[in-house]
């Protein structure tokens, strides 16, 4: 880890205090020299995920260059609520083209820049998940094959939001949007076959390729910053939950990118030249549930019965993730927890015994309950 | 210096001279011998500073040209056909944010049916996309408009098109005279870009727009099509007295003097059709030509000067608007609001259909006895059409046409004539 980790269980949160570190080790974010890239006043919505690991990115990226960053920007949310003429949140230069060519985008301006002999200034794309695994996905592979000397971040929120809500390739098996409604059916997306844009990422042998949530955004900073130690293609994939498509509580946006990596739904994982190098481990498993209970576009998976046979098979592919990631923690890298389920401390590749997953819910659900803030 | 040289050749040799910093380029015929060849000038180093980036699709070729102009590089592409429309969203963009970049088009049919031969339904379909629009009638000035291209986009900040038939421009072999170094340096200033990505001074492109200034910011690209109008010939006027011959400016009549009639075209079909003017003007008869060569902006008011006199236009085109006829046509009838003269207009050459002398001949002595439709369709086989127009009336699945139509070529082919 090329940051000071912090462990304070006792205080019922996995974050610490800025104020503890070595002034060498704190965040980006916590320094007064940050560089506000996207600055406060824009129009996202309230508990929005985008804007939060945007700034996180970009501020990371703005320090480790000492500045000198162009940005690029699918059209999207993002570009949306930053712009509206005549404001811009942008403290950076930042161009927004079309939908489907900020990585082509990207690859003119960083050949441009090497033409001038400007090797200093460097360059990030940027968009959603539609933008980069959709409409955007041909310029996206071209970057990657070429190596081209760009960053490409995508904030994957699983859906068109900007739209309205529509499905998207990445949208998850089940998930209810607004062109998977219970027409003529059950609402919710179908089980494809899935489409994991970090491995196929990994398949072009890039230089780096990382992905992770706006839970864990020290985590995020640090892989921006390696990232940006490297010249040639990288691609990070940042999970960031929107409360307004997902139907969720604005102030559960952290509480749900934590759960998705918790439940093993989201494997948070480094891959260099196309081998995974580290795994972030789950330190408390948590079943699906738990997940998708916080959000609406899984509602219809909760009603009377519920659709337990739907929800098995979420847990499988949670399951599946973890063997395929290797994703659970050994006691001495913090796996072991006052009260933790026994499948946790067992740290077993195929950790996906339906009867011991449910009695370690079982026990892990008592542990957050008995927490006075709950499982934040 | 005087060469004989390819005409692919001889423009990647100017565009070279305009020292391009980044060119993106995919490969579609006949575009290709352009890009290839620069390909070769920078691999070898001849041409340096300069990225040559080999992208995955003419999407992204545009796009990478809109990154690279916008952080002040002077960009080149070139593209044909199907690929010119699957940049279309880009195309519009690179026009909309004011990026001087400079595109050869080598013009080519549009499919279905699949065709690599050359007409003018390419870049004719892009007239309203906000990039200016030049047609070269020759090799020599397929080159020279080039260098004129660069100045001209990159004082008014707009994109320019340079439009030349494919194959028979592309691919023909002609003597040139390519320009030396110097010459190029004097002639077209280092590019000063009027907006830039720069973390010195940072600014925000592409911003979103709403009803409150959007139509401001539209009509801005039109404004400066307007002033164009007066740049283009200013910038030829520069280039001659700098190179020593006439190339490229807005229109150019040929032998129109006391015509009766005036053929309109624009590229290299205008060689036939001056042939055909000089033999008729040996027998007397008083026709002339006007060569358009810059389409967007369309110089409305130099047109009407050169046909005002005349009595009737024929207006060539090698492109077809399905449903009403012609393209160039609707355009210099604006051009003619309001004068009363015979207008015909006249399709011909699709798909790289040869347009002959002997059918030039025969077309304009039918419209000088005025027995010309008001659409006509030149060297059309109707036969072939009237036989598989019937085979569908027929009401069973008739199959696709373009196989209909080439068995019964086969058939008619076979039989004596």
């Amino acid at each position: 880890m090329p940051y000071q980790e912090i462990k304070l269980y006792q205080a019922g949160t996995f974050v610490a205090g800025n104020r503890l570190l070595d002034p060498e080790q704190r965040s980006v974010q916590a320094r007064m020299e940050r560089s506000n890239a996207l600055t406060s006043g824009h129009r996202a919505c309230q508990g929005c995920g985008e804007a939060l690991g945007a700034r996180y990115v970009l501020d990371s990226a703005m320090r480790a260059t000492d500045g000198k960053l162009v940005a690029t920007n699918a059209t999207g949310c993002l570009e949306v609520f930053s712009t509206p003429y005549p404001e811009s949140s942008w403290q950076l230069p930042w161009i927004h083209s079309l939908f489907g060519n900020a990585p082509a985008v990207a690859t003119g301006v960083a050949a441009a820049l090497k033409a001038k002999g400007r090797d200093d200034v460097r360059v990030i794309g940027q968009g959603g998940d539609g933008g980069t695994l959709d409409i955007g996905f041909a310029c996206l592979s071209g970057m990657f094959e070429r190596n081209d000397d760009v960053l490409f971040v995508c904030y994957d929120n699983e859906a068109y939001m900007n739209t309205g809500v529509q499905r998207s390739s990445a949208t998850p098996p089940a998930a209810r949007t607004a062109n998977t409604k219970p027409l003529g059916g059950q609402p919710g997306n179908v089980f494809g076959k899935g489409k994991n844009a970090p491995l196929i990422a990994m398949a072009h042998e890039i230089p780096y390729v990382a992905t992770a949530t706006v839970a864990e955004l020290r985590d995020l900073e640090a892989k921006v910053e390696r990232a940006m130690e490297m010249r040639g293609a990288r691609y990070i994939h940042v999970f960031v939950p929107c409360p307004l498509g997902w139907g969720s509580a604005s102030r559960d946006t952290i509480r749900i990118a934590r759960l998705v990596k918790e439940t093993g739904m989201f494997p948070v994982f480094e891959a260099e030249d196309g081998e995974v190098t580290s795994v972030s481990k789950i330190r408390r498993r948590v079943p699906v549930e738990e997940y998708l209970k916080l959000q609406r576009r899984y509602a219809h998976l909760f009603g009377d019965p519920p659709q337990t046979e739907v929800i098995a098979q979420i847990q499988a592919r949670a399951d599946r993730n973890i063997r395929n990631f290797g994703l659970l923690a050994d006691a001495d890298e913090g796996g072991e927890l006052p009260g933790a389920a026994e499948d946790v401390a067992g740290d077993t590749p195929s950790g996906g015994d339906p009867a011991r997953t449910a009695e370690g819910e079982t026990n892990l659900m008592r542990l957050l309950a008995s927490s006075p803030h709950g499982p934040q | 210096m005087l060469r004989q040289e390819e005409g692919s050749r001889a423009v990647a040799e100017a565009v070279a001279l305009c020292r391009p910093e980044v060119i993106s380029a995919y490969p579609i015929s006949p575009q290709t011998h352009i890009v290839e060849h620069l390909s070769d000038l920078v691999r070898t180093g001849q041409l340096a500073p300069c990225e040559y980036l080999m992208v995955e699709s003419e999407f992204a070729a545009m796009s990478a040209a809109i990154g690279a102009s916008a952080a002040g590089a002077r960009t080149f592409t070139a593209t044909a056909s199907q690929g010119l429309l699957y940049m279309v969203e880009a195309l519009y963009n690179a026009s909309g944010l004011g990026l001087p970049i400079v595109m050869t088009i080598a013009n080519r049919a549009i499919g279905a049916p699949i065709n690599i031969w050359n007409d003018h339904s390419d870049s004719m379909s892009q007239r309203d996309s906000g990039w200016i629009q030049l047609y070269a009638e020759t090799n020599q000035e397929a080159l020279d408009m080039h260098i004129q291209a660069f100045r001209i986009a990159e004082e008014i900040s707009l994109p320019v098109m340079v439009c030349m038939d494919g194959f028979i421009l592309t691919h023909a072999y002609e003597e040139v005279d390519i320009p030396d170094q110097e010459a190029v340096d004097a002639f077209l200033p280092a590019f000063e870009p009027r907006q830039v990505l720069d973390p010195a001074d940072p600014v925000t492109i592409g911003a979103m727009v709403g009803p409150e200034a959007f139509f401001e910011v539209r009509y801005l690209a039109h404004a400066k099509q307007i002033q164009a109008l007066d740049l283009i010939p200013e910038v030829t006027r520069d280039f001659e007295a700098a190179f020593g011959r006439p190339s490229g400016g807005l229109v150019r009549s040929y032998r129109a003097e006391d015509a009766e009639t005036i053929v309109v075209a624009l590229g290299s079909v205008l060689g036939t059709v001056e042939d055909v003017i000089d033999e008729m003007r040996e027998a007397g008869v008083p026709i002339g030509a006007l060569a358009l060569k810059s389409f967007r902006p369309f110089p409305l008011n130099e047109v009407r000067e050169a046909l005002a006199d005349a009595t009737r236009v024929v207006v060539l085109e090698k492109n077809l608007a399905v449903g009403i006829g012609g393209v160039v046509s609707a355009n210099v009838r604006t051009a003619l609001s309001g004068i009363q003269l015979h207008g015909y207009t006249v399709v011909a050459g699709l798909g790289g259909r040869s347009i002959t002398r002997e059918s030039l001949h025969r077309l304009f002595e039918q419209a000088i006895r005025d027995e010309l439709k008001p659409l006509n369709f030149l060297d059309l086989k109707t036969e072939i059409v009237e036989r598989e127009l019937e085979r569908t009336h027929q009401g069973t699945p008739s199959g696709p046409h373009e196989e209909n139509i080439l068995r019964d070529i086969g058939v008619v082919a076979s039989e004596p004539h």
